[in-house]
């Protein structure tokens, strides 16, 4: 210790204009009141208030909340229920699987004997290539939100493909993406995944203009902003769909919203996405299952059920930052689909807090001390 | 899961200041942080927890070991299994404020002793000592001297104040208090300094 000032940020994400943190967290837990009056060596002894603080954080704490995805509670406990269940079992995965695999499969056919020959048969007519491409992409999703029984409702006015739009939502699985894709063949930004679904990202994925991206790579922040920037402003373009949560969260909490997307300077459609669980919990916990294993999941049960509301474009007040920006366009993403708000950073599900954190409250701390000092 | 047996076993370990709901509750909370189900959570793992780490005083919180050793709890080696976990957050539960039967002090600090006040009644001379955190007297010789109090303050105010007015704060309120720089307070000091306004230190356990 003993840097007096300067502090390095470990990832220029963490800006100190973020919102307070205090502020969100549950008024019991924030810091005591005030203290006045003159110093005494009390007030240098009676640490309980930060201790009690440490503690609560080790009780519970708001950021594992958000990835904290609870197993269905077992019901079939009795005599009767029992067989139920089992029935219901023997249904899903002898009936319902093989069902859907073939559904999936015969998907996978139509598509690619359509995909191939007109990628490379129509190379030199890129208007039409395109626009075909476009239709079989968001085919190939009908055909996977088949295979969970996807039952969507869409809300709202369906997207339209203008220039200068992006759209941002709310982040709970890979298969939002799929989801939001069959009704309109977005362009998106995802962090490049290794085995088959990379393979996917970079053949079939690229056609629509996706772009890639890798989160420990620092320096790739500045690349994919050019690649955004350059994206939004082309008119023949899809329209770019962004998850600014950088995370998959568990369908109950959204958490900080990256403002890469909020900087581009064009009009941000919110998108939101609320899944019910009563079918399945359609959260992806990465680290706990791979996405092979999330499909597999999704469909072995009874339906995948959500509703996606496309909400009312937004811009950029005169006056506003791009980070309340972004954080306005959060609170109506979460008011709609009944989300509860953290501040955390996603990111902090890979990293560990900057310093950037502490030394606020050391701050604070310091400042309080100090000012009773003068006090005599 | 735990048994009928098992939750007895570590409410006696605690000392009975946790009701059995409560048990199972942190028993749910140890098991999401001990993400990979090896039975004990990692000290760094309390790290990945952001409200924790950014707390000034997460890096000196102590923790009673085994064979009675005091470490810092980021720095044990064996992990805290979820008997040390109970008894470690026990020092926070709300019980412990109002046990009005027994009148007893809760020392609760890390090698200096810290008394813990209940409910304003009078400071009784039976000291009933439980294994939990400690953050003062970091020199560790059962004295809590300026040196330590100053090593609190600089955790606590970080790089927000220099040296010297670390020092110009402490023996201002040392001097204020009746101690001269080369004081070192013990039990009795603590018990006459935080005196009868008590100390609030509960953390509520979250039951479902």
């Amino acid at each position: 210790m003993g840097s007096t000032g300067k502090l390095n940020s470990s990832s220029s994400e963490l800006d100190l204009d973020r919102p307070n943190i205090e502020d969100y967290l549950p008024s019991g837990s924030s810091i005591q009141q005030e203290p006045h009056g003159k110093l005494r060596l009390r007030d240098l002894l009676d640490i309980s208030p930060t201790l009690s603080e440490a503690a609560g954080a080790i009780v519970d704490d708001s950021f594992t909340r958000c990835f904290k995805s609870n197993p269905p509670e077992p019901w079939n406990w009795n005599v009767y229920l029992f067989p139920l269940w089992c029935f219901g079992v023997v249904v899903r995965y002898l009936v319902l699987f093989p069902a859907r695999v073939l559904v999936l499969t015969i998907g996978w056919i139509i598509f690619l004997s359509s995909f191939i020959p007109v990628h490379f048969l129509l190379k030199g007519h890129d208007k039409w290539r395109k626009k075909i491409e476009r239709f079989l992409v968001e085919i190939i999703c009908s055909f996977f939100v088949a295979s969970w029984t996807g039952v969507v409702k869409y809300h709202g006015p369906r997207p339209s493909i203008r220039p200068k739009q992006v759209f941002v939502a709310n982040h709970t699985s890979m298969i939002d993406f799929i989801i939001l894709e069959q009704m309109t063949a977005f362009a998106v930004i995802m962090q490049k995944h290794p085995g088959w679904v990379g393979l996917l990202q970079s053949t079939i994925l690229e056609s629509v203009g996706c772009i890639w991206f890798n989160r420990s790579e620092a320096k790739d922040r500045e690349i994919v902003a050019k690649k955004l920037r350059d994206h939004v402003q082309g008119a023949d373009n899809n329209p770019l769909l962004i998850f600014p949560e950088g995370t998959c969260v568990n369908n109950h909490y959204t958490v900080m919203f990256k403002k890469g997307a909020f900087e581009l300077g064009c009009t941000v459609c919110p998108v939101a996405i609320k899944y019910n669980k009563i079918f399945v919990d359609a959260f992806w916990n990465s680290r706990k299952q791979s996405f092979t294993m999330h499909l597999l999941q999704l469909m072995t049960s009874w339906a995948v059920v959500c509703d996606v509301w496309y909400l009312e474009p937004q811009t950029l007040r005169p006056g506003e930052t791009p980070i309340e920006f972004a954080e306005r366009v959060r609170d109506i993403i979460s008011v709609r689909a009944g989300l509860k708000k953290v501040p955390w950073d996603g990111y902090l599900k890979y990293s560990r807090p900057s310093p950037k954190h502490r030394e606020r409250k050391q701050q604070n701390f310091a400042d309080s001390v100090l000012r009773r000092l003068e006090e005599k | 899961m735990l048994t009928q047996y098992d939750i007895e076993e570590v409410q006696e370990h605690c000392n009975n200041l946790f009701s059995q709901h409560e048990i199972v509750s942190l028993y749910q909370r140890f098991c999401q942080l001990d993400r990979n189900a090896k039975g004990f959570i990692p000290a760094d793992e309390f790290l990945s927890v952001p409200e924790y780490a950014m707390n000034p005083l997460s890096q000196v919180v102590y923790f009673e070991g085994c064979h009675g050793i005091w470490k810092r709890l980021l720095k044990m080696e064996d992990g805290l299994n979820f008997k040390d976990f109970v008894a470690f957050l026990s020092a926070f539960s709300a019980k412990a404020s109002t046990n009005q039967k027994i009148e007893h002090f809760r020392t609760f600090s890390i090698k200096g002793f810290q008394i813990w006040l209940l409910d304003n009644s009078e400071i009784c001379t039976v000291v009933y000592p439980t294994k939990c955190c400690m953050v003062y007297d970091s020199d560790s010789n059962g004295k809590v001297s300026l040196n330590d109090i100053l090593e609190v303050l600089r955790d606590l105010s970080g790089a927000f104040m220099s040296a010297e007015q670390r020092e110009e704060i402490l023996s201002h309120v040392q001097q204020e208090a009746g101690y001269s720089k080369s004081s070192y307070l013990k039990l009795d000091d603590f018990i006459k300094v935080l005196g009868h306004s008590g100390l609030k230190m509960d953390v509520e356990v979250p039951v479902d």
